[in-house]
């Protein structure tokens, strides 16, 4: 292994007087549940570890004029004690309280899940359902505003540059009348990065859907929204001949890959039956 | 020559100060720099929880822990989770009532999950119980025994 260097900073000034004196290549760490497996696969070989840890202004939970705001160093665990997260979007709540288990979620971050980018990351789907933005800062400079969608590039590929930081996720809160599910599969509960999961919002007027959001994780390079699939509900009396039809699209517009934990055609059929399963209980009425 | 720094932490109450490596992991410095061997190391790769401690009262892997960045902090391991005059901590007590140890690696996580739990919640049902020791992995397969122990606890 090469030399490595760690320096945990205060606050950002810090962080990024860091990034441009030192000519090394340089890692941001928060939790470090991703990094440390990494670095010890040797998958990555950083040179300075900077520790985001210390930044305190980053780690919160806000509500504001109708905005959520979750800062990048917030771990799971807080969201899953969260009162803001558990009332006012359901879908982030149920997808931390799923991810990985007590000990894993004490030190995963949010912006750690999302900057990982892995396909399965439990973050993203009901953060793309809920149309989030990713706010960010490198250097200097104005911060981008990056909606979710456009912020993931393939597997642990971002849009974010190697001394980009996130600094917090926003997303509007979704209306009373908004309903929705996470569903995650995966094998043995206990680790279970998911094979298939799924996030669903929908607002309906009477029996007819206004807005849908759906969502997916694991079964294409990056979390995805399913643009099709949601045009497909909107405007319509959700009734079987729709689901079935919607099970069909989303057959098309998915791409998995078959590794340890399933093939890709076992992904294709277990991803229309969690979308059934999951359109289903939500038109239950079940605010879940 | 790997980067060596000073690390100023509470281990047990007792403040340490430790000179390791910038990639050094907790669990090493805990077992063999401090001799605390109570914690085990096993997969490495955080999915067994055997080197499950407290960091600043919550338990983390020190698996997927690195050393510098525990400076500052209070740790709590299984050798500091009985009282100092050497009487055992109640989940420790039931541990033993319940016969709820084969081989005893996953028993230090196990009970620091027990502790952390009932001390969240004072009478966790079984579910409840399970959840919180997820990931906490018993080779021998203990867990009907290690269940009840847990459950013996709460009031
Ligand atoms: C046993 C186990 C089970 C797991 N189960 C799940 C699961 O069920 N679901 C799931 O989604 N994940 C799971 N994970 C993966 C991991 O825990 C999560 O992805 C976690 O949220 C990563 O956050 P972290 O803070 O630990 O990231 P780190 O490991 O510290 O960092 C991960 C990546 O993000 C970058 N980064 C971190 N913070 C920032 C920031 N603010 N700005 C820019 N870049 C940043 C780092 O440079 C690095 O590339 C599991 C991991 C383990 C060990
Ligand atoms: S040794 Fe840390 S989780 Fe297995
Ligand atoms: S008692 Fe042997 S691993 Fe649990």
């Amino acid at each position: 292994m090469n030399e490595i260097d760690y320096i945990t900073p205060k606050n950002l000034e810090e962080v990024f007087r860091a990034v441009e004196k030192k000519k090394r290549k340089i890692k941001f760490i928060a939790g470090c549940t991703n990094v440390i497996p990494y670095m010890r696969g040797e998958a990555i070989s950083p040179e300075l570890l900077i520790d985001l840890s210390s930044l305190e202004n980053l780690n919160y939970i806000r509500e504001e004029n109708g905005i959520i705001a979750i800062g990048a160093l917030t771990t799971i665990s807080k969201l899953t004690a969260s009162e803001i997260i558990r009332n006012q979007s359901p879908i982030l709540f149920s997808a931390a309280s799923l991810l990985g288990n007590p000990l894993t979620r004490n030190r995963a971050t949010i912006g750690g899940n999302l900057a990982d980018a892995s396909p399965a990351a439990d973050m993203a789907p009901p953060l793309l359902a809920l149309e989030a933005f990713v706010h960010t800062k490198r250097g200097e400079g104005e911060g981008r505003e990056i909606s979710l969608d456009k912020f993931f590039l393939g597997p642990n590929k971002t849009v974010l540059a190697e001394d980009e930081i996130i600094t917090h996720i926003t997303f509007s809160k979704p209306k009373d009348s908004a309903r929705g599910i996470y569903i995650k599969l995966g094998f043995r509960n206990s680790m279970a990065i998911s094979v298939v999961s799924i996030a669903l919002m929908i607002e309906m007027e009477g029996k007819v859907c206004q807005k849908a959001r759906v969502a997916l994780g694991a079964v294409s390079p990056t979390p995805i929204r399913v643009y099709r699939l949601e045009k497909n509900l909107e405007g319509k009396e959700i009734d079987q001949e729709i689901i079935q039809e919607c099970s069909v699209i989303l057959k098309e517009e998915i791409s998995p890959i078959s590794d340890i934990r399933a093939s890709a055609e076992y992904r294709k059929l277990a991803t229309s039956v969690l979308f059934k399963r999951a359109i289903q209980e939500v038109l239950k009425g079940e605010k879940t | 020559m790997m980067k060596r720094k000073i690390v100023n932490f509470k281990v047990n109450g007792e403040s340490r100060e430790v000179l390791v490596e910038s990639n050094a992991l907790l669990v090493n410095v805990l077992r063999e720099e401090l001799g605390l061997t109570g914690t085990k190391y096993s997969c490495g790769t955080g999915q067994c929880g055997s080197c499950t401690v407290l960091v600043n009262g919550k338990p983390a892997l020190s698996c997927l822990m690195l050393a510098v960045a525990v400076d500052g902090a209070d740790i709590v391991t299984i050798e500091g989770l009985a009282k100092p005059d050497g009487s055992l901590d109640p989940v420790q007590e039931a541990f033993l009532d319940h016969s709820a140890i084969q081989c005893g690696f996953c028993t230090p996580g196990m009970v620091i999950m027990g502790r952390d739990l009932l001390n969240k919640n004072s009478n966790p049902s079984e579910s409840e119980i399970q959840e919180h020791i997820k990931g906490t992995l018993c080779r021998c397969t203990g867990y009907t025994s290690i269940v009840r122990a847990i459950k013996s606890c709460g009031k």
